[in-house]
């Protein structure tokens, strides 16, 4: 028996949606499979899944609270990897972005929140781009690999930031070591009363208009696809690619940099270890599940959201450990990469 | 030696690809020891027939002998098996390993790795033929004539006892190559065979006890080396001048002169200078044709003049100023037209759209953007002139352009570089793949540009289409321009001669 791949024509539109569809399936299958692991029945798991997360109003609210910093790791690595440089750090971008919004928030200023929000803003993207500019930097000055150093690049900052917020930065007021309370003025405002539904998301949304509107309209955004496409041919054509890619990076980890200013604007209102829950790491499967598009990465930010949400009451009620959601994060990665390929060929078997 | 029964005989070879007679009822035989050439022009067979021997292709008819016994040969791995070697010109080998390391891949003699045994083996072979290696050497750290060295032994270890060596003296030095020469010598002494495909008339007459010359895929006659000179070989390679055929009389528009390059050196990516201390000008309304084989630095020095690749030293003038850098965007903006020899790799983006690809070199000039935004409209209008005026066939806009075909391809990347109205024109291999419809349609192209005054350095392969558009010719070898002559003076058995090395004033 000879299994071969032969180039096919690619999918029509329906193709984009039909498989990161199949890859979600193979994840819900492969991942009830490890439920049934744990002693626990899959249909009960997943029917917790959907109704601890919209299955409520409350639920609801708290997904969408969820989905706002998904959306923004999204676009970081959708935008990255558009221009083939693999951001895998926009985890550590996401907490540059809250050292940004911390410090800003908690200064003695006093400032109206319409001044303050776009400040605490700014600094967050700021630090963010400036985080995630190095590891672009670095691959087009010295060729280093974009995986190794975005990714190590999480660690550095992640331990800067606890080193700090144990000594330098840590609140003289608290028990638990963080970053002092940020002003009243910079903080999100919640959209929904009794509920955490907070600015962000609007933001986010927005944000993902933005970057539409870049890669679609823009003269940047064309050589950012060019320069993802085909290195060679973008330099051949007069493309700066070395200028290409690192201004992608920088807008990229200023992208994540935003999540974080969510965290710490909405949510703790501090900057504390730990805070950011892999919104980092789940941007790459949003991004990929969405193939790369800014409104793809809404549905597959959404999804994950979900999946987050979800898994912390079906926890609490199957005793299956929360760490599921993990689980299905990479499974959907790979499932999804598993997939790609059948955009461009087919399976022949021959016996 | 010819009287002894021959180790390998292939007979009736055929082999087409696309309507193209690669080879055309090819008999070839080879005896034992002895160092047979095989000499051709580019497309001329060699190479095909090669790939048919070693397992890489399937002939279309025709039948393999190995030492008297049919061969069936489906893969390299039964080829190897039979006692057939080749020596690629590029070489496969691990760089990050070792030499023994590479030596013992692919043997299948055991589970386990054994150092010191395959460190002897090697060891042994080195001796008996020269082939000097140390086992425990890095391959980066080696020198091109010392991998080679390593690919024979490798082919040597899997038992070959023909041997196919491909333009061998590509990569080497003169001391190299000659002591590749004794290599070869002293292993036909012990029972081994060599096919030694070159173009170079030097080395093939220095080398090589019999001659087999291929032309447009059929095997036109076989001498003996000692029984043929140079000047002969060049003939059969490059046939007569057919006297009745007209040569194309163009009416010389030929103006001052707009580019000028002198003393241009330019490195290969193996280090050495693929480009040596060249001079040439081309003037306007004129196109001058670098002929060639492929491999004689043709592809460097259209990169050095398409701006990806740096040159080592020389001066490059442009209607009289100094380029000071040779920078695509520079180019571009200088009316400096470029069609890439690496169309697929170089000059398009295969899963982008038809505009995409026309936009490429020209998306920040005013009137195709609006502030940091494109122009769409604008964009979109220009594609659909471009591609009714160069009658580039295909599906839906929105489709990838990989879906083009070779000659629609090509006249894309034409339409690219056209509209920017160049006044000199770099091409490299324009019509390479194409069709015969899609060869008169690029070709016509160029010869209208030559109307309108831009000068068009050609460097193809194809002796006929240089000898048909050029106004000029020069001839190009290992890295040097032989000469440069008129058309008028130009015929092919000159040319043959030089672009297999031999240079008119010899003694």
């Amino acid at each position: 028996m000879k299994i071969s791949l032969q180039k096919r024509n690619p999918l029509p539109w329906w193709g984009k949606i039909l498989l990161p569809l199949g890859a979600i399936v193979v994840s819900i299958l492969f991942s009830s499979l490890i439920i049934v692991l744990t002693g626990a029945n899959p249909a009960k798991a997943w029917y917790y899944i959907f109704w601890g997360s919209i299955g409520t109003q409350f639920a609801l609210l708290e997904t969408i609270v969820k989905m706002a910093p998904l959306v923004f790791t999204g676009l970081a690595c959708a935008l990255a990897f558009r221009a083939q440089f693999w951001n895998i750090g926009a985890e550590g971008q996401l907490y540059a972005g809250c050292f940004g919004a911390a410090l800003l928030g908690a200064l003695p200023l006093d400032l109206p929140a319409f001044l303050y929000i776009p400040l605490v803003l700014a600094g967050g993207f700021v630090a963010g781009g400036i985080w995630g500019v190095i590891p672009g930097i670095l691959k087009v000055k010295y060729n280093a690999n974009d995986i190794v150093t975005t990714l190590l690049s999480n660690y550095i900052i992640i331990y800067l930031l606890e080193a700090l917020l144990e000594g330098a930065w840590r609140d003289p007021q608290s028990g638990w070591p963080h970053s002092p309370l940020i002003n009243d003025s910079a903080r999100f405002p919640i959209l929904i009363p009794r509920s955490r539904l907070h600015l962000g998301i609007v933001l986010a949304l927005l944000a993902a208009v933005v970057v539409y509107l870049l890669m679609q309209k823009t003269i940047l955004g064309y050589q950012i696809k060019v320069v993802g496409e085909n290195p060679r041919a973008a330099f051949f054509g007069g493309i700066p690619t070395g200028k290409i890619v690192v201004i992608t990076a920088l807008l990229s980890g200023g992208l994540a940099g935003l999540a974080g200013v969510g965290e710490v604007c909405a949510i703790q209102y501090y900057l504390v270890g730990g805070m950011a829950a892999s919104y980092g790491y789940f941007g790459i499967a949003v991004a990929m599940l969405g193939g790369l598009n800014p409104f793809g990465v809404i549905l597959g930010a959404f999804y994950f959201a979900i999946i987050m949400t979800g898994a912390q009451v079906m926890s609490r009620m199957t005793g299956v450990p929360v760490y599921l959601a993990d689980i299905i994060q990479g499974v959907t990665l790979l499932a999804l990469l598993f997939m790609m390929p059948f955009d461009h060929y087919r399976i022949k078997i021959r016996f | 030696m010819e009287e002894q029964n021959p180790v390998l005989r292939m007979n009736g070879i055929n082999k087409s690809f696309l309507g193209v007679k690669a080879n055309q009822d090819l008999n070839f035989e080879l005896y034992p020891r002895e160092i047979c050439a095989l000499l051709g022009e580019n497309g001329a067979g060699k190479s095909t027939l090669m790939k048919i021997l070693f397992g890489l292709y399937k002939p279309d008819t025709g039948e393999i002998y190995i030492h008297g016994q049919k061969a069936d040969i489906k893969s390299p791995r039964d080829a190897i098996r039979l006692g057939v070697g080749m020596v690629h010109q590029h070489f496969n080998l691990v760089s990050t390993h070792q030499v023994w390391e590479n030596l013992v891949l692919g043997l299948e003699d055991r589970f386990l790795l054994d150092k010191k045994q395959a460190c002897q083996k090697i060891s042994d072979f080195s001796h008996k033929f020269g082939l000097d290696v140390n086992p425990e050497a890095y391959v980066w750290q080696l020198s091109a004539g010392e991998k080679q060295r390593i690919e024979i032994i490798k082919v040597l270890l899997h038992g070959a006892k023909i041997l196919i060596l491909d333009e061998p003296t590509a990569v080497l030095t003169m001391q190299e190559s000659e002591a590749l020469f004794s290599v070869l010598q002293d292993m036909t002494k012990s029972d081994y065979s060599v096919i030694f495909i070159s173009h170079k008339l030097r080395e093939v007459i220095r080398l090589t006890d019999r001659v087999v010359v291929l032309r447009r895929g059929k095997v036109i006659d076989s001498p003996m080396t000692a029984q043929t000179t140079e000047e002969e070989l060049a003939r059969l390679m490059m046939g007569d001048e057919k006297t009745d055929e007209p040569k194309p009389v163009y009416s010389s528009k030929k103006g001052r002169e707009i580019l000028r390059i002198e003393n241009l050196s330019v490195a290969s990516d193996m280090g050495f200078d693929a480009v040596r201390d060249v001079s040439f000008g081309i003037h306007e309304g004129e196109i001058l044709g670098l002929a060639g084989v492929s491999g004689n630095g043709q592809r460097e020095l259209a990169q050095v003049l398409s701006g990806v690749r740096e040159l080592r030293k020389g001066k490059i003038y442009l209607r009289g100023d100094l380029v000071p850098r040779l920078k695509p965007s520079l180019l571009i903006n200088s009316g400096w037209g470029r069609i890439p020899e690496d169309r697929m790799t170089e000059g398009l983006l295969l899963n982008l759209s038809l505009m995409d690809n026309l936009l490429l070199e020209v998306h920040t000039r005013p009137e195709f953007r609006k502030g940091p935004f494109l122009n769409l409209k604008k964009a979109k209008n220009f594609t659909e002139d471009l591609i009714h005026e160069f009658d580039v066939r295909s599906g839906s806009y929105d489709l990838p352009v990989h879906h083009l075909s070779g000659g629609n391809m090509q006249k894309l990347l034409l339409a690219r570089e056209l509209f920017l109205e160049p006044r000199f024109i770099v091409a490299g291999q324009p019509t390479r793949g194409l069709d015969v419809k899609g060869v008169r349609f690029i070709q016509n192209l160029l010869l209208r540009e030559r109307e309108r005054g831009t000068a068009i350095l050609l460097i193809s392969e194809d002796l006929d289409e240089i000898m048909s558009l050029s106004d000029r010719i020069a001839v190009i070898y290992e890295g040097e321009i032989m000469e440069i002559f008129d058309r008028q003076e130009a015929n092919r058995s000159r040319i043959g001669l030089m672009m297999a090395g031999v240079r008119e004033d010899h003694n």
